[in-house]
């Protein structure tokens, strides 16, 4: 398993549009994928779940990736948040 | 007899048409106990396609006809469409509790949407009605019953509903659908956002149109102040009509202006800013046609927490201001606490007299390890745009050149290290005090720039606190004595060959527009959604011909007769 941390810089925190490009990116990885913010942890694949953890700006979140792929799963996640221009790691 | 409605004002302009209801489909939810699972899933499969299939073709027509950052949000949805955590315990009930389709996915999608309502963020909690959108369209194919579509109008409607989803709002037809009124939803709900991004003028929150109107019947939506008519009489169709036209006129010629500098009507150009808390206002400020930051009340950074900003965060918010202005004039004000404004994590000592004690630049003087962090941030995001510091409360030229020998210190110390500042820097003070403005010949030969804080020039020069009713009367901007300041601090500031601002309210009024113009003051910054107005208004005054009448309007005797000379100016 591999994880890694982030901080949501955009203002308006984890909104709608950057969560959608997230979650849409990390769907097509076979590994389990989750999001964690504040001890509460949720399926990076379901836009409802990450909606649902309310992150706003400033958070610090965990995302973490478990499978054959979960190398590449982390660094998508991470060029997502990059280009969405919420997290600047 | 005409009927009278209220909501909430939530995109600008006036339509009157006819109304055409827009009903929901009764969706109604029985529980059955199911024989065949895999029917049920599959019909539960192929409502999720028909929708999914549906929601493309949507979210494409809003990219092409509104925008691809409105039409991101089906793409949220369509994500909902085909998420695990809501299909996976829909199949699940459909197959371990052998209940139909259309009651699991109530039952799973009411869990969301009261989660989402829960939230104490009103961003959040309009998502709910995002599920709720996604949710109809399924049922409405699980049960076979057709939605009434918004596409479909071809007359020239006011639409009334209960509610509008995103679904409904980007089909409206701004060629037919005149304006709409829903009875529930805010000005941040979906529907609101887009009747201002389409400018279809739109009232929500109105509570029993839907109780109340029929369809056919004659409505008026003022979505300028939330009034809905209903059935109106010929003569206010006809009041409305004129209020129509003066909007549309004024939309017209404020839209042509939003991207013109401003420029009297005898050529003499000056410059409109606008007064900002957050880098969240910028947005506000372009679309109004800013030219400026004015003033950036740093102390909101510092509010609303419970330790003081790190140098990093105030580079990123000041940053974020300086490019978002691309370049243009950004006036950002040094920490302005103390007063009114207080800090949870500041220990002050009680003051008998807050105004007239430590705060402001006192304080950051007397704090300085607080004040050089501020500094440093906003020489390090200097290089990200046109930055200029201004200095707040300064009532001797000893506080200005401590401040700025501060500021010296912390550019030299960052050079050092190898980072990067700008050079062009400007850096003046906020004249709020008497003193300096009876001292600004002084103050000009070392500042770069003055900025008029009237709100508290006003109160210090007529020794009267704002806040305290029994004295209000002596708030008065348009006293000879404060025009007499004024006067004294823009032809100080000519003189050296520097600029003069206002940031106070006073920039914005109407009455003192022509006065300041008059005087010669170079930027007047404002509240963003002034700023078209008042860019109107001085296109249409000559300054040459205002500064004929500065002296006489000095030489008055009080402020009524200052407001008696300029309102018969313009009534002129």
């Amino acid at each position: 398993m591999v994880e890694k941390q982030f901080t949501i810089t955009d203002e308006a925190g984890m909104h709608a549009r950057p969560a959608s490009a997230l979650v849409g990116a990390v769907s097509k990885f076979k590994s389990d994928i989750t999001i964690e913010h504040k001890g509460k942890k949720v399926n990076l694949k379901s836009i409802l779940g990450v909606m649902s953890l309310g992150i706003p700006s400033g958070s610090v979140v965990t995302i973490a990736a478990d499978g054959e792929d979960e190398n590449e799963a982390i660094e998508k996640a991470a060029d997502v948040m990059k280009a969405e221009g919420i997290s600047n790691q | 007899m005409t009927q009278t409605m209220s909501g909430i004002a939530a995109s600008n302009g006036i339509a009157i048409a006819k109304a055409f209801r827009l009903e929901n489909p009764e969706l109604n939810v029985d529980k059955r106990t199911i024989s065949d699972v895999d029917s049920e899933l599959e019909r539960l499969t192929s409502s999720l396609e028909k929708s999914i299939a549906e929601l493309e073709v949507i979210q494409k027509k809003t990219a092409e006809t509104i925008s691809d950052k409105e039409a991101a949000i089906f793409g949220a949805h369509l994500l909902v469409l085909s998420d695990p955590e809501l299909v996976g315990p829909i199949t699940e009930r459909i197959t371990t509790d052998k209940v139909n389709a259309e009651f699991a996915l109530q039952e799973t999608s009411d869990m969301f949407i009261s989660m989402f309502e829960a939230m104490d963020n009103e961003y959040m909690k309009e998502r709910a009605a995002d599920i709720r959108d996604v949710r109809k369209r399924v049922l409405a194919h699980l049960l076979g019953v057709s939605i009434q579509s918004p596409s479909m109008i071809s007359d020239e409607v006011i639409i009334i509903a209960e509610d509008l989803t995103p679904s409904d709002t980007v089909q409206l037809n701004a060629q037919f659908v005149k304006g709409f009124i829903t009875d529930i939803g805010g000005r941040t709900s979906h529907s609101a956002i887009l009747a201002r991004t389409l400018e279809i003028p739109a009232v929500v929150g109105a509570k029993t149109a839907m109780a109340d109107i029929q369809n056919g019947t004659i409505v008026i939506v003022d979505g300028l102040d939330g009034t809905i008519l209903i059935a109106p009489e010929d003569s206010v169709i006809e009041e409305y009509k004129n209020k129509q036209a003066a909007y549309d006129e004024q939309k017209a010629e404020w839209a042509v202006l939003k991207n013109e500098p401003t420029v009297s009507a005898d050529g003499h150009a000056v410059e409109i800013g606008a007064n900002i808390g957050t880098p969240k206002d910028i947005a506000g400020v372009l679309d109004n046609g800013g030219e400026a930051i004015g003033l950036y009340r740093t102390e909101f950074l510092y509010m609303g927490r419970d330790q003081f900003p790190t140098e990093d965060e105030q580079v990123e918010a000041y940053a974020a201001v300086l490019k978002g202005m691309q370049g243009k004039p950004t006036v950002v004000r040094t920490l302005d606490i103390g007063g009114d404004k207080e800090l949870s994590y500041l220990e002050l000592p009680k003051e008998l007299n807050p105004f007239l004690g430590l705060r402001a630049i006192r304080l950051c003087l007397e704090m300085p390890d607080m004040f050089r962090t501020q500094l440093r941030a906003l020489l390090r995001a200097s290089i990200h745009g046109n930055l200029k510091i201004m200095f707040p409360m300064i009532a001797t030229l000893d506080e200005f050149r401590q401040a700025k020998a501060l500021l010296l210190e912390e550019k030299a110390k960052l050079q050092t290290e190898g980072v990067e500042v700008s050079e062009t820097i400007e850096v003046g003070i906020m004249v709020e005090i008497p003193s300096t403005a009876v001292m600004a010949d002084t103050f000009a030969k070392e500042v770069d720039f003055f900025s008029i804080g009237t709100n508290d020039l006003i109160q210090y020069t007529m020794a009267a606190d704002r806040m305290n009713e029994s004295v209000s009367y002596l708030y008065q901007p348009f006293n000879p004595a404060i025009l007499r300041l004024v006067k004294m601090v823009i032809d100080a500031s000519h003189r050296e060959g520097k600029w003069t601002g206002m940031c106070g309210e006073m920039a914005g009024d109407e009455i003192a527009i022509p006065i300041l113009l008059g005087l010669g003051l170079d930027e007047f910054s404002m509240s963003a959604s002034s700023i078209l107005k008042a860019r109107s208004q001085i296109s249409k005054l000559s300054k040459a011909e205002m500064a004929q009448h500065t002296d006489r309007i000095l030489a008055l005797s009080n402020s009524q007769e200052v407001e008696d000379y300029v309102t018969k100016l313009s009534t002129k």
